[in-house]
């Protein structure tokens, strides 16, 4: 608490990203985990929640003659922009944030003041969900082959390895620290995937290497080098693919071109290519595959976790994608704490790696709607929580600091999270015996660029009004969701039709209560009122002379078009943190900002703002 | 017959044929007056039956003996023969080419076409004016149906009867038309009952560089004003180009001469621009051998997506006019046949439910477009694979599709109608066993007699067989306007179109069967349901009558 310069500030507007002149007045405050802006407006009171450890950079633009200008810029994609009307207020929030956004000890971020108010059995509960142990076994591990070495016993062959770990059984411990003196970081190849399917002993493997191996010296091995550029290339091309949504109201060729020319795109398509080609190599050629980069967790975790999506529907279910990033990724030693910054550190160290391969997965799920047991939500909220440092998950750089800090007994897992609240996560077109849902997913050998498209529910998830305004996940879920209770229904009435049936055959009298009245509902996932809301479609239009007498309502009517977030991000989007009781407000209303206003076509809420008209 | 005379071979055996996602086949090529049919000998199932008039171009080349013919339909797809025999080789490329550009429209399958199928609603008559016009008619009584124009003397592109102001007599009609480009007097398109702001379309006014005025057309187009209420005029032309239009003669409404009319100049392009932008975009889609930097620089080198954008954003402006500026709106540009008929009917798509349903958007189409008088038979005569360069050739039709596919993709629950049916209207609009879509105008229309010799679109679509393929299980009715995002991010290429021959949709397809299966087992769970609480109600009752004697 001691860096909050200032708690609270008073008329504070919140502006409007897509029609600027659109603004919400409001309060902000300051607490130890988050900046909460609370809108004055009475019916709607909306709430904007965001955490510190979402904050990516921060931005105190040009006085103006309403106020001084903050820009934030969150790890979520989520831009907001505050006009504060005093300067020095400003610049005391300007560097509190500062500071709030940059902790230089892990105690300082969220997961270890969140408390969801679960004892600590189900604490305990949770961190056991995904068990890699389980998932070893899965694979059919050990056998004739493999064996689970205890080699790294307390992190001594290599600190960023998790101490259980496969190799083959004729590597003996004097082979594998010879192997691990002679790779980067010591990782020395471990098993990452074994493939069963075809019994033909074929498997993916992760390991590091600064340099390549001289093919001279192993017999029987193919190279295959695949160009995935390094982590600053990847962070550069963010960075100027977030410039171009950032754009106001851009032209179609300023889109197309600024996306071309961050080259995010093919960044991912890099990555996928060599995930296909691994896929291809273990489950075809029956070819066992050493994958490494220089350090061996960046590239060689997204293209790993790539490879074994593509060949076991297993990591294809919630449980399973659980289990893939936890082994892929938390256990094998990816940097969360470098690459998502989540402590003050070096900033060329951070990197969208975990960003990219949760990219890799939609740009699949696009291409099998029915394949993925999960949906797009899923992932955003995966994503969202890699930064959020809600959970303690993907604290520290490696399993050896998580056990240091003792984790697991200081916080909660994000999986038991996900899991408990799994019915959001559902794609409904995933049925288990679905012939998509089976085996190897084969992509088409041909460049296909076309396939790869340009994510706008992630980077501009935040702009509502971009996103399509129904949704048909949560509208098939709806029905998915009735028809569950229909089959309960007919049930009961079969079973009771009977046994009057059964009665009257006797002559006997009975007495039934009276039957429920039909419910049958419409599935308004449709959010009408987005769907009524019209956005700036006009550029700068001279506005017309006839309009003054709406100019008065300018400012009752002051409301962001992101007021009706409804179901879509239901625990994210604005406040994440609704189950978290640390924050001191009185004023907050349980339901937050999941205010949805019905507004039906003749109640013109917004008619005096029709933006066209911009001055 | 003079077919016969066209076809030099036809027939030849031991072609081998190859297209997207099939085994390349073997079979007898059969050429007829209007197919391209081939089947294969085993088992004697056709395996390719093409309409001459959906060839867009066709390549030849020759390997020693064999021959190949490349066929890039108007669909986009492209197929290709080999067949053995230079000379008959020749003899079928020349004769496709002949048979794939026949002058005479009466030559055309429409006028030899018999339908397999019992017509149980005759699509010529679905959707007459007068019915149309009853629609809104119980609300206002500002508006009359005219006959002006019956025998097409007054405007050759109108249809005989058109909605115009009560106040407007038919002899000021004949004055308008005079000074309007084409004779396209204003006239009504859409009637908002929410609040009875209309959209009027027409062609431009003709007052040329001496600023002539035509105290009629101002009389017009204000009597369509409510007491102190002003109106917008879109005109679809920049502001430039309708300045330069004033040298031949055109021009624009001079707010001197219209001071309750507010003038917006919305620029659409037109003509060879969008058919080069075609051109491009499906050589992209085509083209796979380039890397992903490439692709969407000539993604956006075609600038396809800037046009959908240009349209939907005159659409969308027009719309937020009528439903939230509460003023009425005239639209034009320049002979009033083509961007202003995708903003009239777009604007209606955004602004009235009745539109997203089939029926009305049939309804939609037949209205604004087919007796509206777009040029369908001129702009629809090559697609992306013509090599020369007719100014009248343009997709205006098919960015008219676009646009509603991208409302349909922001609002999937909205339309009654689903992506098939926009695909199976861009099909027919190229080419088609129907009569629909020949011709200009009505009055061309007329003149072939169309309804007599020809069967309508309508008339083979709105069979319940056929209408289930179009109709998207997820629609449930929605009576609010629903406004669309422009923003470069929501309006993405619509693959079902352009990439269709260039990636299998077969899991996407797989999708869709399983969203409609959802669907349906919901709907056959809720009609059991519903018939056992019937027969349990039916029993109760009885046992109570049991009960009480």
């Amino acid at each position: 608490m001691e860096h909050i310069r200032t708690p609270k500030v008073e008329n504070v507007r919140l502006v409007d990203r897509v029609s600027p002149k659109k603004a919400a007045l409001g309060t902000l405050y300051l607490t130890a985990t988050h900046v909460i802006f609370v809108e004055n407006s009475p019916d709607t009171r909306k709430e904007t929640w965001i955490l510190h450890s979402q904050i990516s950079t921060i931005e105190k633009q040009a006085t103006t003659a309403t106020g001084c200008p903050l820009l934030i810029r969150c790890k979520n994609f989520q831009i907001i922009q505050l006009i504060i009307p005093q300067e020095r207020d400003c610049h005391d929030v300007y560097i509190s944030l500062i500071r709030l956004a940059r902790p230089v000890k892990y105690e300082e971020l969220y997961c270890f003041s969140f408390n969801p108010m679960l004892d600590k059995e189900e604490r305990e509960q949770g961190w056991v969900l995904i068990d890699l142990s389980e998932e070893y076994k899965r694979m059919g591990l050990p056998n004739h082959h493999w064996q689970l070495s205890d080699v790294n016993r307390d992190y001594r062959v290599c600190d960023s390895y998790p101490t259980e770990l496969y190799v083959p059984k004729s590597a003996t411990a004097h082979i594998i620290v010879g192997s691990s003196k002679f790779r980067s970081r010591r990782r020395f190849p471990v098993l990452s995937y074994y493939y069963k399917d075809n019994h033909l002993n074929a498997m993916a493997n992760r390991a590091a290497g600064k340099g390549y191996e001289n093919e001279d010296n192993y017999s029987n091995i193919k190279f295959q080098f695949i160009g995935i550029e390094n982590i600053h290339v990847m962070r550069n091309s963010l960075q100027k693919m977030l410039e171009v949504c950032e754009l106001k109201s851009p032209s179609m060729s300023d889109f197309l071109w600024g996306l071309e020319n961050s080259g995010w795109l093919r960044h991912i398509k890099a990555i996928m290519d060599a995930g296909i080609f691994i896929a291809k190599a273990v489950s075809e050629e029956g070819a066992s595959v050493l994958v490494h980069c220089s350090d061996g967790w960046d590239r060689t975790a997204q293209v790993c976790s790539v490879a074994s999506l593509l060949l076991d529907p297993h990591y294809r279910t919630l449980k399973g994608f659980m289990v893939l990033i936890e082994k892929d990724w938390i256990s094998f030693g990816h940097k969360f704490n470098h690459r998502y910054g989540n402590l003050d550190g070096d900033p060329k160290e951070i990197s969208p790696v975990i960003d990219q391969f949760i990219e890799c997965v939609w740009q699949l799920m696009e291409q099998f709607p029915c394949a993925f047991e999960f949906n797009e939500r899923f992932l955003i909220h995966i994503q969202h929580h890699i930064y959020s440092c809600q959970f303690g998950n993907f604290l520290c750089n490696s399993q050896k600091e998580r056990r240091e800090l003792k984790i697991q007994e200081r916080t909660y897992s994000l999986w038991a999270h996900l899991w408990k609240n799994r019915a959001d996560y559902l794609n409904p077109l995933f049925r288990a015996d679905h012939s998509q849902t089976q085996g190897t997913l084969h992509l088409p050998t041909a460049p296909c660029n076309f396939m790869y498209k340009f994510w706008s529910g992630m980077y501009n998830r935040f702009e509502k009004g971009m996103q399509p305004r129904q949704s048909v996940t949560d509208y098939l879920m709806a029905v998915k969701e009735e028809t569950q209770q229909l089959e309960e229904e007919l049930e009961a009435l079969e079973e009771r039709l009977e046994k009057i049936q059964k009665v009257q055959l006797n002559c006997t009298k009975v007495k039934s209560k009276q039957s429920e009245p039909s419910k049958h509902s419409g599935f308004s996932t449709s959010d009408n009122s987005i769907a009524n809301t019209p956005q700036d479609y006009s550029g700068n239009m001279k506005s017309f002379p006839s309009r003054s007498p709406s100019q008065g309502d300018e400012d009752s009517a002051l409301i962001l078009t992101q007021d009706n977030l409804k179901s879509s991000d239901p625990d994210l989007s604005a406040n994440s943190d609704q189950e978290s009781g640390v924050e001191d407000l009185s004023c907050r209303s349980p339901s937050g900002g999941e205010h949805a206003p019905s507004e039906d076509s003749g109640k013109d809420r917004d008619s005096d703002e029709a933006v066209f008209l911009t001055a | 017959m003079e077919f016969a005379e066209l076809i030099k071979t036809p027939r030849v055996d031991n072609v081998v044929l190859h297209r997207p996602f099939y085994p390349a086949v073997e079979g007898t090529l059969c050429l007829t007056g209007h197919h391209l049919i081939l089947s294969s000998r085993q088992d004697n199932t056709e395996e390719l039956w093409l309409l001459h008039s959906n060839i867009d171009a066709i390549d030849k080349r020759f390997v020693g003996s064999l021959g190949t013919i490349i066929i890039k339909c108007k669909d986009f797809r492209i197929i290709q023969l080999d067949i053995p025999g230079m000379e008959e080789c020749l003899n079928i490329a020349s004769s496709i080419e002949a048979l794939s550009t026949l002058d005479s429209i009466t030559l055309m399958y429409p006028f030899f076409y018999r339908p397999m199928f019992e017509v149980i609603e005759d699509g010529w008559h679905s959707f007459l004016p007068e019915q149309e016009f009853e629609l809104y008619s119980s609300a206002t009584s500002e508006w009359r149906l005219s006959y002006v124009n019956k025998e097409f003397a007054v405007c050759p592109s109108y249809p005989p009867i058109v909605t115009v102001p009560r106040s407007i007599d038919d002899e000021a009609l004949r004055k308008v038309a005079t000074f309007r480009h084409g004779g396209r007097f204003p006239v009504l398109s859409y009637y908002h009952k929410k609040n009875g702001m209309v959209i009027m379309r027409s062609g431009q006014p003709l007052t040329g560089t001496n600023g002539r005025r035509c105290k009629e057309d101002e009389k017009l187009i204000n009597a369509t004003l409510r007491a102190g209420k002003r109106g917008y005029i879109i005109d679809t032309r920049s502001l430039n180009v309708a300045q330069q239009a004033r040298a031949k003669g055109g021009g624009f409404e001079q707010e001197a001469h219209y001071p309750q009319w507010r003038r917006i100049h919305k620029s659409i392009e037109r003509y060879h621009i969008l058919q080069e932008s075609l051109i491009k975009l499906v050589e992209a889609c085509n083209d796979q051998t380039h890397n992903m930097d490439r692709w969407l620089s000539k993604l956006e080198a075609s600038n396809w997506l800037t046009h959908i954008k240009e349209i939907l954003t005159a659409a969308c402006l027009a719309a937020q006019c009528i439903d939230r500026e509460g003023a009425s709106i005239l639209i034009h540009g320049t002979e009033g046949t083509d961007s202003t008929l995708q903003v009239t009917s777009l604007a209606q798509i955004i602004l009235e439910p009745r539109s997203r349903t089939i029926r009305g958007f049939e309804a939609l189409i037949e209205r604004e477009w087919l007796q509206a008088g777009h040029p369908f038979q001129q702009r629809c005569a090559q697609s992306a694979y013509c090599n020369t360069k007719q100014k009248w050739e343009a997709p205006v039709f098919l960015l008219f599709l676009d646009c509603v596919w991208q409302i349909l993709r922001q609002f999937p629950c909205s339309f009654e109608f689903n992506e098939n049916f926009l695909i199976m209207l861009f099909e027919h609009a190229y080419a088609s066993q129907f009569g629909t879509f020949l011709g200009n105008n009505e009055s061309e229309r007329c003149k072939l007699k169309l309804q007599q010799k020809t069967m309508s679109l309508w008339s083979w679509v709105n069979q319940p067989g056929e209408l289930s393929k179009f109709t998207n299980p997820l629609f449930e009715a929605n009576n609010l306007v629903i406004w669309p995002s422009v923003a470069p991010q929501s309006l993405p290429l619509w693959e079902g179109i352009f990439l269709r021959w260039n990636r299998s949709s077969k899991y996407l397809d797989e999708a869709y069967e399983e969203m409609v299966n959802i669907i349906e087992y919901n709907k056959e769970l809720q009609a059991k349901v519903n018939i056992l609480r019937r027969q349990l109600a039916e029993l109760e009752t009885e046992n109570g009558m049991q009960e009480s004697p």
